[in-house]
């Protein structure tokens, strides 16, 4: 089965608070991601690729058509299900790697990476171990583990971030430019990481800014201007 | 001298019109059948103020009859004020014989004490009762309180009890110690030391409790469980005193504290005068016959 | 973008909790001619986060009162499946049975401390009066529940004889969470529980919600006036305006993708700081 489908997917906005102005954002999306792959939504910024993946995450309410993910075998459609079946696919079938980390107060940078496995089952011991093992390879030095990462630079928080999207075994991943604000070497360990997902068969739907880091991952390139909308003058 | 015997039919017998004492007894046969629970009544005015034993006095002026031998005391003493003047009243208004002598009354008024000497089936111990719901000092609210009798919701009490203990390091509650009554209605046994709970619990007389002011009656039958509230690590335990009565010598008995003089004199002697003074008539008219054979 | 650590649901399936814990059907109240809430009915399962937002007057305390047993709905009912598995029609129950589990398997956090404490008495029996209530009759261990409690909402182990008279609005706030959750409750309705606080200490009372509830697994349904509260705690969220319900979703959907109009004027009223 293919992790992911998506299928005429159309979102516009209305604005309520402006008459009621409806701007539309992409019409008829259409595209599969499948095992073992990355794929990349390209095209120009302001096109509509961050609400395509805020769509898949159930985020954004799509207006009309299908996303079809496999969640224990089972096909769930993002656009109808209910939000319990929404909060339960993104804790078990769809990760998400923001560019921004939403910190909390006095959560450790450890705990913020380890939850998502902490909250599906897995023993805290063991998490934290697979925690530590992603911040360690993203460079993160050992003394910031403990802290809250409030307080730390962009770069190190979007560690963080990635480290935490990248600690379960989803098998569908959203990238919304995960390597944004990192440096060479960083950038050069979230390859890897994301070329490790595919090996274990996980399907990748990424935005990536960065040329170099599209080439070393992308499998193919979804062009999202297909499915932009005239926007209203 | 007896107002019958004046032929001025001014009061009915025992003071209380015969509608009330119906009304009275209803009651009281109402909280018999259901023990420890308050029953509401309609508290007359007494000749006496609140606070003076008007519920208790309402209680037995409805029970009494001409046969009957009343005592009363106050605080184990049948010679204080209030025991005095309640015993003139019904002296006067029922023409009742009166006694101080524990063994001989069929109806004991009391004010804060149970007698020392076992009670026997036949009797009524009638109680003043001047607050009968044990919830009020942590739940002001009456209809809440009743809600929580109807409910058996008791965990306020121990709540209670529990801060006796956080504060000092046991239950410091030393009257108006709350019990359960037939393993259902929690209640306040009036202010008597927690010294005679023990003996409420299957006593062979039957038990009333009347408050005047607050308008309830309730009541132990004879024989019924009554278990005084504690803790399993902190079991409930009577107060003992380290000497025995310094007049008559009697141990295991509720002790007064006397104050002697202004130079710090005490002496500590049974708090119930009737026990006391029976013991010691006792020693006299041994030691007096034993003088007789020497 | 993204769902609070920890709050990410809590296994409700996994542990075989598929099943609604309170179901409200067409409950609706008035007020003699004036609504007080309309015809609302939703589900909410084992573990889940709802948060009922809206302005003052929207009838969100009235719909909480209505579910909660606190006041009787005109129409409509509410059912709650016990820990047996049975499920009744909580008007229908005997007053005894639902005061009962109102203390043991619910919890009821009001705005105002001093609504839900014992303010004479001390921290650790208004801690340790469920657990008396529930039959519970060793002092020591009682006492050694309630420091238990108290750690974990906070406040220091040697505060635990004061009365909260002595407390902060924050740290009375904290010791009415820990007298609600000592017996395990399943489901907690919270009234405002941040409402009173100043800024500093709400962040850290919302910080502590949020790990309990994750950690314990509890429903919760929470009625807030504050966005962030709802975004930081629930999982989904009602709106409310005139005592209806004029949406529902995922709260992040809900806040990042409002559809009705009175929602984005909700949303764009928060102020960004």
């Amino acid at each position: 089965m293919v992790p992911l489908i998506v299928s005429e997917a159309t979102k516009s906005f209305t604005m309520h608070m402006r008459g009621g102005m409806e701007i539309p954002v992409v019409a008829k999306v259409g595209f599969h991601v499948g095992k073992g792959e990355c794929a990349v939504l390209g095209g120009p910024s302001g096109i509509g690729k961050s609400s395509i993946l805020k769509m898949i995450y159930g985020n954004y309410l799509a207006d009309s058509g299908q996303i079809l993910v496999q969640h224990h075998g089972e096909t769930v459609d993002i656009v109808t299900a209910e939000p319990r079946k929404i909060i339960e696919i993104r804790r078990e079938s769809i990760g998400y790697v923001s560019q921004f980390l939403r910190v909390l107060p006095r959560v450790s940078a450890l705990d913020v990476v380890a939850e998502p496995l902490t909250s599906n089952g897995t023993e805290q011991a063991q998490a934290y171990e697979r925690a530590s093992v992603l911040l360690e390879r993203l460079n993160l030095p050992e003394r910031l583990w403990s802290l809250p990462p409030a307080t730390f630079s962009g770069g190190e928080q979007q560690r963080v971030n990635i480290a935490r999207g990248f600690v379960t075994d989803h098998p569908v991943l959203l990238l919304d430019e995960p390597t944004a604000s990192l440096d060479a070497a960083n950038r050069k360990v979230v390859i890897d990481l994301i070329n490790e997902k595919k090996a274990t068969g996980a399907a990748l739907l990424g935005i990536f800014h960065d040329q170099d880091v599209r080439e070393a991952v992308a499998d193919r390139v979804i062009d999202v201007s297909r499915f932009a909308v005239q926007k209203a003058a | 001298m007896t107002l019958q015997d004046t032929g001025l039919a001014a009061y009915n017998f025992a003071y209380l019109d015969e509608q009330t004492k119906r009304m009275i007894r209803r009651a009281i046969l109402k909280a018999i059948a259901i023990p420890g629970y308050q029953v509401p009544f309609a508290s007359r005015e007494m000749p006496m103020p609140y606070g003076w034993g008007t519920g208790g006095v309402q209680v037995t002026a409805s029970i009494i009859g001409p046969e009957d031998v009343l005592k009363v005391i106050d605080q184990g003493s049948d010679d204080t004020t209030n025991a005095v003047s309640i015993r003139k009243f019904f002296e006067k208004t029922a023409g009742v014989e009166t006694t101080t002598r524990t063994g001989e009354a069929t109806v004991i008024q009391t004010r804060h004490r149970i007698p020392e000497a076992p009670l026997k089936e036949g009797q009524v111990l009638v109680y003043q009762v001047p607050i009968p719901e044990p919830l009020r000092f942590l739940e002001p609210r009456e209809t809440e309180t009743r809600k929580m009798h109807a409910l058996e919701e008791y965990g306020l009490m121990h709540v209670k009890l529990y801060e006796d203990i956080a504060r000092n390091g046991h239950i410091a509650t030393t009257y108006a110690y709350p019990v359960k009554v037939e393993g259902r209605y929690v209640m306040d046994p009036s202010p008597t030391p927690k010294f005679d709970n023990p003996k409420m619990d299957n006593c062979a007389a039957l038990q009333l409790f009347g408050a005047g002011r607050e308008k309830r009656i309730y009541a132990i039958p004879p024989y019924t469980s009554v278990v005084s509230l504690d803790f399993e690590d902190h079991p409930f335990e009577v107060n003992r005193f380290e000497q025995p009565c310094a007049l008559c010598g009697a141990e295991g008995v509720y002790l007064d504290e006397m104050i002697l003089d202004d130079k710090g004199g005490r002496m500590f002697c049974c708090s119930d005068t009737d026990f006391c003074e029976e013991r010691r008539g006792e020693a006299e008219s041994v030691s007096a016959s034993n003088g007789e054979i020497v | 973008m993204q769902i609070p650590n920890g709050l990410d649901g809590q296994g409700a399936e996994r542990h075989g909790r598929d099943k609604p814990l309170l179901s409200v059907s067409g409950v609706s109240h008035y007020y003699g001619d004036r609504i007080g809430c309309r015809n609302v009915s939703f589900t909410l399962y084992p573990g889940e986060v709802l948060a009922i937002v809206g302005e003052s007057g929207s009838g969100k305390t009235t719909l909480l009162n209505c579910i909660s047993t606190r006041m009787e709905p005109t129409t409509g009912e509410v059912t709650y499946r016990f820990r047996d598995g049975s499920v009744k029609n909580l008007y229908r129950m005997g007053e005894a049975e639902r005061r009962f589990l109102m203390r043991t398997d619910w919890g009821f956090v009001h705005q105002n401390p001093a609504d839900g404490l014992r303010m004479t008495v001390s921290a650790g029996a208004n801690v340790g009066e469920r657990l008396m209530a529930v039959g519970e009759r060793h002092y020591g261990r009682i006492r050694e529940t309630a420091t238990d409690w108290l750690t974990k909402v906070e406040i220091a182990a040697d505060r635990i004889d004061d009365q909260p008279r002595a407390f902060s609005g924050g740290m009375r706030q904290r010791l009415q969470i820990a007298r609600n959750l000592v017996t395990h409750p399943r489901l907690v309705f919270m009234d405002e529980p941040t409402g009173g606080l100043d800024v500093s200490v709400q962040a850290r009372m919302l910080d502590l919600l949020r790990g309990l509830v994750a950690d314990l697994g509890l429903a919760v349904i929470i009625v807030t006036h504050d966005l962030a509260v709802a975004r930081l705690l629930s999982h989904r969220m009602m709106v409310m305006k005139d005592g209806e319900v004029i949406e529902t979703g995922l709260t992040d959907q809900l806040l990042d993708d409002p559809q009705a109009a009175y929602t984005q004027l909700l949303v764009s009223s928060i102020l960004q700081v």
